[in-house]
């Protein structure tokens, strides 16, 4: 189950034929397992992944460290759910340390994120500040390396 | 004037260049050409492995190593021959060389006197013969069958063997075959050697690149351990080509003399290397497992893939090579690769690389990205219809 979530999540356009041949497995089992896991929100989804600084579209991402008033119980879930429904929002995780939330955010300019930052995320009720940090360089992101050469480097046959 | 010719070794200048590397030549003028041509893998090593190297160097390892090798990788060998394949080997029975090639020349010329015959089962790789030849040795060519899989049969090393046989060269997992010697076929050949006095060169580069079936080697039947050295190395299994590092292990008075002939040629593997392939062999087998599945995904997908095209081939069970018979168009191996080459801008190699035998074959490798092979599949399809 493990060696196949992790191969999926390497390289989800793998068939389903060709994982159960790496797994030494039947096709359909493959299938079912794959099932299962998509059932129970193990696999959440399959995606490209897309470096933007290569294409023309204009995009910023920053990290944003937000801190809120200390909630009791499920508080801080309950400031998760009002945050992460932004589609700008790419991430939203819950940290330990000197803030409480880190949130990950992409649009097209930096006035555009500052802006959403200032409208719609510090305003939130029991948000007490942010302090917003913009990605100037993405080197490896999701375990991809973003500029690893694509060129062959096997300059001879051998003999 | 001196004429340089004249001064050059006579076996030496009977020697034939490398079929592979005359085609390699031919393709490296013309630009984008899809190659599925390389007898080495796509993977980088490691980081692990390629940190070890680093903090080595970090650490001032910079010394020559034992002429043997350092203590500690002969161990580590041993105990992965063990763990792996199941073979008993101590540190004293080991050799550390600069790649499977240098193991396979100091074994040859170590074990052969002018005149003696080696065997040598075809197609494979194209060392054999050449470094047979430069000892003074004649090699004795044994052409396996498409109809036995490629496989060396007891039958045909039987008729091979005279009283000058000195040498049986073992080239399984087979490049550019990749047919492999099962227990059962190994045990017949080791029938035919039983009470003589050959030796075997047990070739077995490949052995960790086998699917479906784990490799056996000839030292774990019954009475070949005592006549086989084995060559092997770190460049397949581990994807450490650039490196340079393989080994031998063997009965302990050949290693002696051959760690002799080592010491006046080599003196020693480069210390780096040798540092990363102790981490390679401690914390390595989940890297050539991960590294053997997904060749495995690309052999079914090529083996596929050419049959679809209407090319007749063998399932290859080892290495990453695949031998598809492609003499049916009319055209001969080199025509054929030439003209593939030339007007699809697709190159494989010519099977007569590997052997007179070779006619009528090619060898395409798939140590490619899926997509790569994919992309050459295509081209070979226009051109197979074309020719249809």
């Amino acid at each position: 189950m493990e060696k196949l979530l992790h191969l999926l999540e390497n390289d989800a356009t793998l068939t389903h034929k060709e994982l159960a041949l790496m797994l030494s497995k039947e096709e359909g089992d493959i299938k079912s397992m794959i099932r299962q896991l998509e059932k129970d929100g193990v696999i959440l989804g399959y995606k490209a992944i897309v470096d933007w600084d290569k294409t023309e579209k204009e995009t910023v991402t920053a990290l944003i460290e937000v801190k809120v008033m200390p909630q009791r119980d499920d508080g801080f879930d309950k400031i998760a759910e009002k945050i992460q429904n932004y589609p700008e929002i790419k991430g939203l995780y819950l940290m330990s340390g000197g803030f409480d939330f880190t949130v990950l955010i992409e649009g097209k300019t930096m006035k555009e994120v500052a802006y959403f930052v200032a409208r719609k995320l510090a305003p939130i009720e029991f948000v007490t500040a942010t302090a917003t940090h913009f990605v100037l360089k993405t080197y490896k992101y999701n375990g991809v390396i973003y500029n690893s050469p694509k060129k062959d480097l096997r300059e001879s046959d051998g003999i | 004037m001196i004429d340089h010719e004249l001064m050059l070794s006579d076996t030496l200048k009977y020697i034939k260049p490398s079929g592979i590397r005359k085609f390699f030549d031919l393709l490296a003028d013309m630009g984008d050409v899809t190659a599925l041509t390389v007898g080495q893998p796509d993977f980088v090593t490691p980081w692990h492995i390629r940190e070890a190297a680093i903090q080595s160097l970090e650490r001032g390892h910079t010394y020559y190593t034992s002429n043997s090798g350092l203590p500690e990788l002969r161990a580590e060998i041993c105990s992965y021959m063990k763990r792996r394949f199941d073979l008993d080997y101590t540190p004293g029975e080991a050799l550390i060389t600069v790649g499977g090639s240098e193991a396979i020349d100091v074994a040859v010329r170590s074990l052969v006197n002018p005149g003696d015959e080696v065997i040598i089962p075809m197609p494979s790789f194209v060392c054999y013969e050449p470094i047979a030849r430069m000892a003074g040795a004649v090699p004795v060519i044994i052409n396996t069958k498409a109809e036995n899989g490629f496989k060396l049969t007891a039958n045909e090393l039987r008729a091979a063997i005279t009283p000058k046989t000195k040498l049986l060269v073992l080239p399984f997992p087979n490049n550019p075959t990749g047919a492999i010697l099962e227990r059962e076929e190994l045990q017949a050949i080791a029938e035919v050697l039983r009470g003589t006095n050959i030796a075997i060169l047990s070739d077995e580069i490949y052995a960790e690149l086998t699917y479906g079936k784990r490799h056996v080697s000839i030292a774990s039947i019954e009475g070949m351990r005592e006549r086989t050295i084995i060559a092997s190395g770190f460049s397949k299994a581990y994807a450490m080509t650039g490196w340079r590092l393989g080994y031998l292990l063997g009965p302990a008075p050949w290693i002696k003399q051959m760690t002799k002939l080592h010491q006046y040629a080599i003196m020693c593997a480069p210390t780096v290397s040798q540092f990363a392939a102790v981490e390679a062999l401690k914390n390595g087998d989940d890297d050539i497992a991960g590294m053997a599945a997904e060749y495995n995904r690309r052999r079914v997908f090529i083996t596929e893939g050419l049959r679809e095209i209407g090319i007749e081939v063998m399932e290859p069970q080892g290495a990453f090579y695949i031998y598809p018979y492609i003499g049916g168009f009319g055209l001969s191996s080199e025509e054929f690769c030439q003209r593939l080459l030339m007007e699809e801008k697709c190159a494989i190699v010519p099977g007569t690389a590997f052997g007179e035998c070779g006619e009528g074959y090619a060898r395409i490798s798939y140590a490619y990205s899926v997509r790569h092979i994919e992309e050459a599949l295509e081209k070979i399809k226009r051109f197979v219809d074309k020719l249809k």
